[in-house]
């Protein structure tokens, strides 16, 4: 589904990103940890598009389409969703009616006839339950006075109306407590299946507990240093980062 | 500068002066004509008109005397213009700066309301209204243009609203400009007095038939007394050829609460003077107003709250997205006089430009010779968040839509405070209509 | 903290300390202004043919001019006919050679802090010092020489080098820029010059101290910086006053122009005579000062304390004409008893990618009047220009004003400007919580203003900074009734 051949990346002239590899099938659950300033938020947001990243070097293939001539807007269309880190506020703008812009422009990228009102609220019933989040809030401006924890969980509301191919939680779980951790958690649960791909961008085993991935990666200094299945978490847990370096050293010194 | 013409303002003066010298106004006007002469057209060394160069309105002759035009003709033209809501509204209609009472109509008694011309209330039971009323804004505005204004009063309007009196019915001034044949210089003239525990909302539209210039002159000045409540809209959405220098001045003579909105989407040259002046302790007002506006288009809202009692709040509250050539000005005072300890005033002006030949000067000023005070301004001048617009494209939302919908989102908060419910809908569907991208987006 | 305390409790009670006058013999011309006297200044200094021909220029453009009316400050007409143009300490010291400075201008500056004397000066920091017209001493000169610095007296620079100050007076500020700096084109006796070679980063502090000691007479000096490619330096002015009951003109010009990736740090600690507690007498500080950031990458930043002059007319000005240029504003301003100040800045953005800041304190006490007034522009070319302005003003008392007028203008539709202002008065909680623990209220109030201005102060060069906030609270004395 995603494939990540040799990315280079960088802002403001300095490189992030420098040679990073990932290849993704459907169906699957890839948690990417690391410290900070590893190139962890670069990545999600070279995946997603963001204008100010300078992609030097690399290939990204989704789905068969080089996602690297597409606008943000095309790669949302084509199935990626970003739950951000900080989801930003835009007074002014109805949830309800951002959702549903987004939901028919997908639709209509797919050839599919917009969806009616009726039908729109239906879905959004739905879905609302799935994440628990307050119906109240939808009819606020986007994110606009919400908690840390109602943002997030809205983050989760999108990406269940959107229905994407590859999800991307970047550090959905920071800031959340055990509850509101708990219900974003099961929400992105009850999204998986056999078709779909999730990134999980954490600093924490906490959410991968929840998670279970099939897969965990170490990104440092921008590259992927070690892959390994969720066991790795564990370690990376119980040791710490400094375990990775000192044997990344040691290997370096050999 | 040496180009401006006025010479020819002198003869119609004189001829107005003689037509009824036994008039009330008539020793007002000299005065004031006067007033203007020293003062003349004011220019770019005028602090108060530095971003607004109005000489150039000042380079032709008008006709100032209203045209005997067609009933049948005006009438048409004035249904042309009515304004959602006008089946539920008195209406009131300026021709060519001159109040029309054959074209207005009221849905209110005199017990609730009283409406006649000015110079009729100079002479009635109204008459000392009138003089302690009339013209108090020329101790604020010193410049030739409201002098200019002073120096014709000849039929304005007067509203009286009465004590108690909560008028459900709002009241639409309609200015009905003909500048068919002639350049024309309308002048038109209000006072309007809301007693005790009153309640009025008053909107103000405009409109120019022709493809002549024209150049609309108003003053309009509102005592509001204890208890009542104010509210004041300004819709300008006028032909390019018309433009206008305005004023309100509003006197909160008592503990009274005011709230206006002055939306400008289309025309010349727009100055707005929006003056609040609190002559009593624990006044409130808030000012809003939207510019959107593109082309050649010139607007300038130019306010001030003049805090004189203690324990007043305002708000004040203008955006602006500018276009094209256009230009946008805000210039917002606050003053607060060593008497008026506690005021709480707050300012703020945000603009956004869309092109690259599009200008922006705005100049929020805050002038504070009290200690005891909370006064804060802010203006920003800038682009869309590019972070919200990022947000927007990551869930599929192409970027033009995206940026219709931050704009649209962008002046929202200015809109809502449109409490008249068929206005508010309509300058909402301009404002959508405008900001829509040019394939008709998804309706929302 | 406990330092902070004690210093500040040394210092409030005092009052204008610099206030004494010099008994010196001077040279002082009559009062007046006109063409002979113009002829007489530039003949005093053996100026160039060219020199005295800009003059002329510049006083005829005067003559043109109007005095401006529109800042926000009051005072009697000036009459400029009863200004003495031109006063200088007799014995000038032959160049170079300190010892033989008059000793009494030696104890004034002593008594002022700035020692002239070899083994006394600062340490790291060249002093050149100007009374009333003329530059009486300029320290470090030889060790500043040895890396190429130029630093001497304007006076000295024309005739030692006269094509750089040819080449590049008046050329940020027009001599017709406006109706002060005409006049300081025209009667512009001394002050400093300052040139820093490409690719020189200057080893020490560079400054100036003016002093007015004359009775009667108005101090024009006109300062010129230049940073070459590369070149950084940093420079600072301090000025005093005689106390005096009448009123003295300061009409300065500051030209600072950096080249490609040169940076000048301007610092002002301003202390002239403000006037006394009735508002009689003190300075009048006209004063112009404008930087261009010339070359790409190049920054000018302004840090000044106004503490003193009964009226302050000043806006240090950034012209951001290279591409990525930086330009910085950083101001308090405090005004007690009288004194009015309207100061601000301009930060005028021409090149492309080009950010400013400004940071803005206004503190006024007493009767006085402080306003802010500040332009920014983003002219059509101006791409992705960003200025951040920050003006906070902070009233003790009820009898005082202060105002903020910005001017915002932008034709850019990539630039990005944001304002802010707040005007508050000192907290009573604030106030109430320091003299519960036992600080009393001048002192509380000197604290608060401290925390309230230092963002501004930390701007100022170590040596200077303890000194300017000795100042600040020296001018708050008498403020809390």
């Amino acid at each position: 589904m995603l494939k990540i051949k040799d990315i280079h990346a960088s802002i403001d002239g300095k490189e992030i990103l420098k040679g990073l590899n990932l290849d993704i099938q459907p169906g699957e659950v890839h948690a990417i940890m690391g410290p900070n300033g590893g190139g962890k938020s670069t990545l999600a947001s070279v995946l997603a598009g963001r204008e100010n990243y300078e992609v030097t070097a690399g290939t990204i293939d989704f789905d068969g389409k080089d996602m690297l001539d597409l606008s943000p807007e095309e790669r949302a269309r084509e199935g990626l969703f970003l739950a951000f880190q900080y989801p930003v506020e835009i007074p002014g703008v109805s949830t309800t009616n951002f959702i549903k812009t987004a939901v028919n422009e997908k639709r209509k990228h797919l050839g599919q006839p917009p969806l009616d009102a009726v039908a729109f609220l239906k879905t959004m019933k739905e879905k609302t339950a799935l994440v628990e989040i307050d119906k109240s809030l939808l009819s606020r401006s986007l994110n606009e006075g919400f908690s840390g924890g109602e943002k997030k969980r809205n983050e989760i509301f999108q990406m269940a109306m959107l229905e994407p191919k590859l999800a991307i939680l970047d550090e959905t779980d920071s800031g959340l407590d055990i509850d509101a951790l708990r219900i974003v958690a099961n929400g992105v649960n009850q999204l998986r299946n056999e078709h779909n791909s999730i990134i999980v961008i954490t600093h924490y085993q906490r959410l991968l507990d929840y998670l279970q991935p099939d897969f965990v990666h170490v990104l440092v200094e921008g590259k992927i240093v070690k892959s390994g299945t969720k066991e790795l978490a564990l370690e990376l847990e119980e040791k710490g980062y400094d375990f990775i370096k000192e044997s990344l050293n040691a290997t370096a010194a050999v | 500068m040496e180009t401006v013409i006025t010479s020819y303002l002198d003869k119609k003066f004189d001829e107005l002066q003689k037509k009824d010298n036994d008039n009330k106004f008539a020793a007002l006007r000299a005065k004031e004509f006067g007033r203007f002469q020293k003062a003349g057209i004011p220019g770019y060394k005028n602090e108060e008109w530095k971003y607004t160069f109005i000489n150039n309105l000042f380079k032709k002759e008008y006709k100032l005397d209203t045209i005997d035009a067609d009933r049948a003709a005006l009438q048409k033209e004035l249904t042309a213009m009515k304004l959602p809501g006008s089946e539920n509204a008195n209406e009131l209609v300026f021709v060519d700066g001159h109040y029309a009472p054959e074209l207005s109509s009221l849905l209110l008694d005199n017990g609730q309301l009283n409406i006649s011309s000015l110079s009729a209330a100079a002479n009635n039971e109204y008459k000392t209204l009138v003089e302690e009323n009339l013209n108090q804004s020329s101790k604020y505005i010193t410049d030739g243009l409201l002098a200019l204004n002073s120096s014709f009063i000849e039929e304005g309007i007067f509203i009286l609203v009465k004590k108690n009196q909560v008028i459900d019915k709002p009241i639409y001034i309609y200015h009905l400009n003909n500048a068919v044949e002639n350049n024309l210089l309308a002048q038109p003239r209000s006072l309007i007095i809301v007693e005790e525990s009153a309640k009025v909302q008053i909107v103000e539209h405009y409109h120019t038939i022709g493809q002549m210039d024209s150049l609309a002159n108003e003053v309009m000045e509102i005592v509001v007394k204890e208890n009542a409540i104010v509210e004041y809209y300004k819709i300008q959405q006028d032909s390019p050829n018309a433009s206008q220098v305005g004023t309100t001045h509003i006197r909160q003579v008592g503990k009274s609460f005011v709230h206006t909105v002055t939306i400008s989407l289309n025309g010349g040259i727009i100055r707005n003077n929006i003056n609040i002046i609190m002559e009593e302790a624990g006044n409130e007002a808030h000012m809003y107003g939207l510019y959107l506006i593109k082309e050649n288009t010139h607007v300038d809202n130019h306010t001030l709250v003049d805090n004189t009692k203690p324990n007043c709040f305002s708000n004040e509250f203008y955006k602006g997205i500018i276009d094209g050539h256009a230009t946008g000005v805000f210039s917002g005072k606050i003053y607060v006089r060593p008497d008026a300890q506690k005021t709480n005033a707050y300012q703020s002006n945000k603009n956004i430009l869309l092109s690259d030949t599009a200008t922006v000067n705005t100049k929020p000023q805050l002038e504070i010779y009290a200690d005891d005070v909370k006064c804060s301004h802010g203006c920003t001048v800038g682009q869309l968040d590019p972070e919200a617009l990022f947000y927007l494209r990551t869930r599929g939302i192409g970027l033009q839509d995206a940026q219709a919908m931050l704009l649209q989102a962008f002046s929202s908060d200015i809109l809502e405070q449109i409490k008249i419910e068929p206005l508010r809908k309509y300058v909402d569907t301009i404002v959508t209509g405008r900001l829509l991208p040019q394939e008709p987006a998804m309706a929302l | 903290m406990a330092e902070e305390l004690k210093m500040l409790e040394e210092t409030v009670s005092k009052e204008y300390e610099y206030g004494f006058v010099t008994n010196i013999e001077t040279d002082v011309i009559n009062k007046g202004i006109n063409e002979d006297v113009i002829h007489l200044i530039s003949s005093k200094k053996n100026e160039p043919e060219w020199m005295l021909e800009w003059r002329l220029k510049a006083y005829y453009q005067w003559l043109k001019m109007e005095e401006p009316t529109w800042p926000n400050v009051t005072y009697p007409k000036i009459n400029y006919q009863d200004i003495i143009y031109y006063a200088a300490p007799k014995k000038k010291p032959k160049l170079g050679s300190l010892d033989e400075v008059d000793p009494e201008l030696l104890k004034t500056f002593d008594k002022l802090g700035i020692s002239l004397s070899e083994q006394k000066r600062l340490s790291g920091v060249a002093v050149d010092v100007v009374m009333d017209s003329v530059s009486v001493a300029t320290s470090f000169k030889e060790q500043l020489a040895e890396v190429g610095i130029i630093f001497c007296s304007i006076s000295e620079a024309i005739q030692k080098h006269p094509d750089l100050v040819r080449k590049h007076i008046g050329s940020v500020v027009p001599m017709n820029d406006n109706y002060f700096s005409a006049l300081n084109s025209a009667v512009f006796t001394d002050g400093s010059f300052c040139y820093i070679p490409k690719g020189v980063r200057c080893p020490m502090e560079l400054s100036t101290y003016f002093r007015i000691n004359q009775e009667n007479s108005g101090q024009f000096e006109r300062t010129l910086i230049i940073a070459e490619e590369g070149a950084y330096v940093s420079y600072l002015e301090g000025c005093t006053a005689p106390k005096r009951d009448a009123n003295q003109l300061h009409a300065a010009v500051v030209e600072l122009k950096a080249m490609a990736k040169a940076e000048i740090k301007y610092s002002t600690v301003q202390n002239w005579y403000p006037g006394d507690e009735n508002g009689k007498g003190g300075i009048y500080n006209f004063v112009t000062k404008r930087g261009i950031c010339m070359g790409d990458f190049s920054k000018i930043s302004w840090t000044q304390v106004e503490t003193g002059a009964a009226i302050t007319w000043k806006y240090p000005s950034v012209i951001l004409k290279g591409d990525n240029t930086i330009g910085e504003f950083y101001s308090v301003a405090l005004t007690n008893n009288y004194q009015q100040a309207d100061t601000g800045t301009k930060m005028i953005h021409l090149g492309k990618n080009t950010k400013s800041r400004i940071v803005s304190k206004g503190i006024s006490a007493g009767k006085s009047q402080n306003s802010y007034r500040g332009l920014v522009r983003a002219a059509k070319g101006a791409l992705n220009a960003r200025n951040y302005s920050q003006c906070d003003s902070l009233l003790l008392g009820d009898k005082c004003g202060a105002h903020t007028f910005p001017y915002i203008e932008s034709k850019n539709k990539t630039a990005i400007i944001e304002h802010e202002a707040t005007t508050s008065k000192i907290g009573e909680d604030q106030l109430f919580y320091c003299q519960q623990r036992g600080i009393d209220a001048e002192t509380a109030v000197a604290l608060i203003v401290t925390g309230f201005a230092k963002e501004v102060m930390n701007q100022l060069p170590m040596e200077f900074a303890v000194e300017a906030q000795k100042l600040l609270a020296v001018s708050l004395e008498g403020s809390v009734g």
